[in-house]
């Protein structure tokens, strides 16, 4: 008897499959980590991949979308997203990297969860998505001059005005962000400033 | 006659001699209406002193107005956000004088724990507040110890003495 295929079975078969249907050049990079399977999927395709992705491979549920900012890098941004079924029987991540001003196919048409994932991911990285039906910032107010999660933004904030709105303002940091030393003992592991401010 | 009045046997015991500014302070400090801005965990410690156990209402303050328009303390309870400040702002101009503000916890007096681009670095910046409470969340103990300074601030106010002056001020 066969053992019972596990979620990195069907990661595994289904980014083989997705290899074989799209090719080398739109999939371009299969990765597995503990498990885990990843395809990095050209900017172009990812719309394509995506949609057969919940069509043909059955990911009917989109846990998370988020992306990361790899400044000094270029393209610059990445976007991810965590693909899953709603039996929870297989689990696909697909990556796409995006150059800075370039324009993410947006994913709503096929997952309406997509929608504030994208709107978080446009207010915090400014990343902007085409074609999706509300594309305006979801934490911060409308007119907030920058987008906080870009990695030369500082921490602390930095002074902004909207009359009648909202206003921003620099937080004190006093020597912080206070972090912790990994791997230390417990008393110098404690949270130190890093004189980063 | 007022001295007839007080050794009268009939009434003895029910007339009380005092200033106007202090029956005015004591009506005042006992009948304290919070406007509950609660924000974020600190609000759960509101309503639990709220609540039997702690009892707010053992000091007058039992009466949580949701509008504020019939507040007179506003308890800032959580953490402000920026996007938040001006909406509270806004309530707090909407309070019909006299009005006093209590901050609540770490959040509201400095920003606590959130030093960040989001958030307000301490309601002072945007409306007076009369008592900060320390504590993240404080614990009703130290909301109800907080209640009872702004009481005691309160009874040192002369609200008739300032009326008087407003008024010589507007008429000179």
């Amino acid at each position: 008897m066969s053992p019972k295929p596990t979620k990195a079975d069907g990661g595994r078969s289904d980014s083989s499959k997705l290899r074989k249907q799209f090719g080398r050049t739109k999939i371009r990079e299969m990765r597995e980590f503990r498990g885990e399977h990843t395809v990095v999927v050209k900017l172009d395709a990812l719309g394509e991949v995506l949609a057969y992705c919940r069509d043909v491979l059955a990911y009917d549920f989109l846990l998370d979308v988020s992306s990361v900012d790899n400044m000094g890098d270029d393209p610059r941004f990445e976007i991810v997203y965590e693909l899953a079924t709603t039996d929870d029987h297989k689990h696909l991540r697909v990556k796409s990297p995006v150059g800075e001003g370039e324009e993410v196919p947006t994913s709503v048409p096929l997952w309406k969860t997509a929608n504030w994932h994208e709107r978080e991911i446009y207010d915090m990285m400014g990343l902007q998505f085409k074609g999706h039906p509300n594309m305006k910032r979801i934490l911060m107010w409308e007119g907030y001059p920058y987008y906080p999660l870009r990695k030369e933004f500082p921490l602390a904030g930095k002074p902004s005005e909207m009359p009648d709105v909202a206003f921003s303002g620099v937080a004190p940091l006093e020597g912080g962000p206070f972090v912790t030393s990994p791997g230390a003992d417990r008393v110098r592991g404690e949270p130190r400033a890093k004189g980063e401010s | 006659m007022l001295s007839h009045a007080a050794y009268d046997s009939k009434v003895e015991g029910n007339i009380v001699f005092t200033r106007l500014d202090s029956a005015i302070n004591w009506m005042r400090k006992n009948s304290l209406w919070p406007m509950p801005m609660g924000l974020a965990c600190c609000a759960i410690e509101l309503m639990a002193t709220g609540a039997a156990r702690f009892d707010i209402s053992r000091f007058g303050a039992e009466v949580m107005r949701f509008s504020p328009r019939q507040a007179d303390v506003m308890i800032v309870s959580g953490t402000v956000t920026y996007k938040m400040a001006l909406a509270v702002r806004r309530i707090w101009e909407q309070m019909p004088e006299p009005k006093w503000c209590i901050a609540m916890g770490a959040c509201a007096s400095s920003g606590g724990m959130y030093r960040s681009y989001a958030v307000l670095q301490g309601i002072d910046q945007l409306l007076p507040v009369d008592v900060y409470i320390s504590g993240c969340p404080p614990r009703p103990e130290a909301l109800l110890e907080g209640l009872m300074k702004l009481q005691r601030i309160i009874e040192k106010e002369t609200p008739i003495k300032d009326q008087i002056a407003g008024i010589r001020e507007a008429t000179s």
